[in-house]
């Protein structure tokens, strides 16, 4: 029996999953919408004191588009789980971390990617400074990949479950604790007029260390909960 | 085969353990009582009060040693997970998953009486230290690999996947405390600082070294409880678990 090459392999998952995308293009929104709710709430909490939600803007973003990113992990495998193609996507001859990468990419430019997109509307609205939306845009396309990714590997192990939800937080937001810090801690400096270039390379490295790793942890983590 | 090897098949296997950690369990919890009843005793009768907090300086003798053990159940546990992984031993699996439950108490102690400590000492009962910060989120990583356990319904499934959650963690741990600390260092230069007592003095020294093996002891004869029991539930269709339930039905 003669296989398709990897390349070709992994085209057709990002295809595939493009394309299921595409046909519920509805849903895509769904996280921004989310992301936007939970800005809404806290001037209401707070107080429509502007100079108060400037100082904590960034961190509220931030934290929206975290939680909304949680939220949308659930959908990262549970389709394919349910259909059974998670298993031949297991059962097949080509390398398996390479195809969940490809899968990890996918989910980030059709969950992620509209929240960074829309990441500036949220800024507006809580009046973070105009100066530090290039900071925190940068932060944010360095932050989501890396959750993302950290998200794919706690998904993985609890896929087979029911109702996985509040679990999946229990698992997922210990390891977002290090990027949210980083992250949050750019756009900090950043409002305070202090150098903010360090924590950004810390991002970023940890990115280039996750984007290795983080798919072989994955692709560990699915075959212990799917054997 | 070596004897090394030769001695990790016979412990390994679940007969064996069952019956030496009935043997043993009771010594540990025995002995760590005993050095507990001395480190008290040294700690909080004989041990003089510190020329600055008085007698509030007490609680180290609980403090400090279940600060150490939640990081040193944390460390046991993540070996256990890895020789689980790796090498499929089916008692390490036990071990690992029996152990974090105990060090998840061990760190609700630590928080506990650090807060109990901090209320007098620093005036509030919380504060975003670097180090209660990276305990809390130890304490999470602790409740993550017990809550997926418990979530999975195969047991040996269970155990591998909380197993390796539980090495995802062992990388986490220093990841945040970095991090963590990073983080209060660039907001607040001068916080309330843990005291730093670098040189203390030998009579309150020995009491917490007593205890610091008071409770390597408890958690050792708690570990072998724990996981006598739950060799006994993985291997209940086995002759000998019958055998054994049987034994102990009739003594009872």
């Amino acid at each position: 029996m003669k296989y398709g090459t990897t390349g070709s392999a992994c085209a057709a998952v990002l295809r595939r999953d493009l394309l299921l995308t595409w046909r519920r293009r509805g849903d895509a929104l769904n996280p921004v919408l989310f992301a936007l709710i939970v800005v809404m709430l806290f001037p209401l909490a707070l107080g429509p004191e502007p100079n108060q939600l400037a100082r904590i803007a960034a961190g509220i973003v931030f934290v929206a588009i975290l939680i909304a990113g949680l939220l949308a992990l659930d959908t990262l495998f549970r389709a394919d789980y349910d259909d059974g193609a998670l298993e031949q996507l297991v059962l097949s001859p080509h390398p398996l971390p390479l195809l969940l990468a490809c899968k990890i990419g996918v989910h980030w430019l059709t969950t992620a990617l509209p929240l960074i997109v829309f990441a500036p509307v949220l800024a507006g609205m809580l009046h973070l400074p105009s100066q530090v939306l290039p900071v925190l845009l940068a932060a944010l396309a360095l932050a989501t990949p890396l959750l993302s990714l950290l998200g794919a590997v706690c998904v993985a192990l609890t896929v087979g479950m029911r109702r996985s939800g509040m679990l999946l937080a229990l698992l997922v937001l210990p390891l977002y604790v290090p990027v949210l810090i980083f992250a949050a801690g750019a756009c900090d400096a950043a409002q305070a007029g202090l150098p903010f270039m360090a924590p950004l390379l810390w991002l970023g490295a940890a990115l280039a260390l996750a984007l290795v790793l983080a798919p072989l942890a994955c692709a560990a983590a699915l075959r212990i909960s799917i054997s | 085969m070596n004897r090394l090897t030769l001695w990790f098949h016979k412990f390994g296997s679940p007969p064996t353990f069952y019956w030496l950690a009935g043997l043993l369990g009771p010594w540990f919890f025995g002995a760590s009582l005993i050095l507990f009843a001395i480190g008290l005793y040294g700690g909080l009768v004989l041990a003089p009060p510190d020329y600055q907090q008085s007698d509030a300086y007490r609680i180290i003798f609980i403090h400090v040693p279940a600060a150490w053990m939640s990081l040193f159940i944390y460390f046991f546990m993540a070996v256990n997970a890895f020789i689980a992984l790796v090498w499929r031993i089916k008692i390490s699996e036990t071990l690992a998953m029996a152990s974090a439950p105990i060090g998840a108490a061990f760190t609700a102690i630590t928080l506990a009486t650090g807060s109990i400590w901090g209320k007098p000492m620093w005036g509030t009962w919380w504060t975003w230290d670097a180090r209660l910060t990276s305990e809390l989120v130890l304490l999470f990583l602790y409740l993550g690999v017990i809550g997926l356990y418990n979530a999975i319904e195969d047991r040996r499934q269970a155990a591998r996947a909380a197993a390796f959650l539980a090495l995802v963690g062992v990388v986490n741990v220093p990841i945040v405390h970095f991090s963590v600390k990073w983080w209060n260092t660039l907001h607040q230069g001068s916080t309330v600082r843990l005291i730093g007592p670098s040189a203390i003095d030998g009579s309150m020294l020995w009491p917490l070294l007593v205890m610091a093996l008071a409770t390597k002891l408890w958690f050792f004869g708690s570990l072998f409880a724990r996981a006598r029991v739950s060799v006994l539930e993985l291997e209940g269709g086995k002759d000998w678990a019958r055998a054994e339930a049987l034994r102990s039905g009739d003594m009872a």
